[in-house]
């Protein structure tokens, strides 16, 4: 079932010491490595309006500038960020995102049918949609769903900013401290991003707090009943 | 003449047969998807999961994690930071793996959302938090912060552009 995967990117080909390599999760494992599941990064903060919280999803990292136009969702990739409210570490509530057709639509906000690692749609609960901000656009194609949830999907700068390159070779011996100053290895590069921003009174939290994490997941090829 | 008619015909319902047949081979696709990457707080997989287990992790539900994988979190702790003892939160090795082996981000939805501010610990991620300097200085700075000046920050300490005020909040891409 699982695809065979090919590393597109030439990142520095050192692996070292126990798999301590890469970045907040970018390129992470072999089978994500280059491909269009691959999470870069997960970000949980408090919108501008603090009556919400804003939810990001990165991924398909290292994009150059001159690869963003041709970088693409995945229609066979399903983003979820997940949402445990009550301190179980369990997905109480998922808020999911699929590409379609040069839109990514929303499902979600609700307990999902199934938990843990094998997920379905949840499509009796659509949420809303946005069109894909096309890269060189001149501002971001933002869209509003229901109950006032914000959406966005498109190429970003990468906000992850780390000095990999010196980490590298620290680990590997090369070196015996950073630099000062560093320099950002996540510069001037881009991700494609999925931002959703949600009334906090939605989450249900139960103790003032949440707990998310994001995962990608693939089609099952389609014997499956 | 009407045996070539009779071929043809019969050549015509075979391929609209095969036809029909493949159109049968063409499954529905599936509802189900199966989960390939996951991410709670940043660089936990990267950092502290051996190579071997970095695709097993991805696929472990966070309560699971604590179970398949605390022991070997730690290990490859002291194996970056030898002399660990506690870190500037005052954990021990165990205690800092215990908190960390749930890879799940934690954020409050009533206060400051930081990873950590020098006050508020955990309460979310923002765009600019400096967090591999946090987690540098976790694994590396000792009790008080201070040891091992030259690897608890990469001097990084901003994106290289700014981020906006406005949602979507990330700058636009290079």
């Amino acid at each position: 079932m699982k695809r065979k995967r090919i590393a597109i990117l030439a990142a520095s080909a050192v692996l070292i010491m126990g798999g301590i390599a890469y970045a907040a999760d970018h390129m992470d494992a072999p089978a994500v490595k280059g491909q269009t599941d691959d999470i870069t990064d997960l970000y949980v903060f408090e919108g501008k309006n603090t009556d919400n919280l804003v939810f990001v999803a990165n991924s398909q990292g290292l994009l150059a500038p001159s690869a963003t136009a041709a970088a693409s969702f995945d229609p066979t990739v399903l983003i979820q960020f997940k949402i445990d409210n009550n301190g179980d570490n369990v997905e109480d509530l998922v808020i999911q995102a699929i590409y379609k057709d040069g839109v990514i639509n929303f499902f979600g906000l609700s307990k999902p049918s199934l938990l843990g690692t094998r997920t379905k749609i949840e499509e009796g609960n659509f949420l809303g949609s946005v069109p894909v901000t096309p890269y060189g656009a001149h501002s971001p194609i933002v869209t509003t769903g229901a109950y006032g949830i914000k959406f966005f999907a498109g190429p970003r700068d990468d906000p992850f900013f780390f000095d990999l390159d010196q980490f590298h070779k620290i680990i590997g011996g090369m070196a015996t401290s950073f630099n000062n100053p560093g320099t950002d290895t996540f510069a001037g590069t881009n991700v494609l991003s999925v931002v959703v921003e949600v009334p906090k009174s939605l989450l249900h939290a139960e103790k003032g707090k949440i707990n998310v994490w994001l995962t990608t997941s693939l089609q099952e090829s389609g014997n499956a009943k | 003449m009407k045996a070539l008619l009779r071929n043809c015909l019969l050549g015509l319902m075979a391929m609209a047969a095969f036809g029909a047949c493949q159109k049968h081979n063409h499954l529905p696709v599936s509802p189900y998807f199966d989960e390939e990457d996951q991410m709670g707080r940043p660089a936990v997989n990267t950092v502290f999961i051996s190579a071997a287990d970095k695709e097993n992790f991805n696929q472990t539900p966070p309560t699971m994690m604590p179970a398949a994988f605390a022991a070997e979190m730690k290990g490859n702790m002291l194996a970056l930071n030898p002399g660990y003892t506690t870190n500037l939160l005052g954990l021990t090795a165990d205690q800092f793996i215990g908190v960390l082996s749930t890879d799940v981000l934690n954020a409050s939805t009533t206060g400051k959302t930081t990873f950590y501010d020098g006050t508020n610990v955990l309460t979310g991620r923002a765009l600019s938090d400096d967090v591999i300097d946090v987690e540098l200085t976790l694994i590396f700075g000792g009790p008080n912060g201070t040891a091992n000046p030259g690897l608890t920050s990469d001097h990084v300490n901003a994106n290289d552009v700014p981020f906006s005020t406005e949602f979507p909040y990330l700058a636009g891409p290079h």
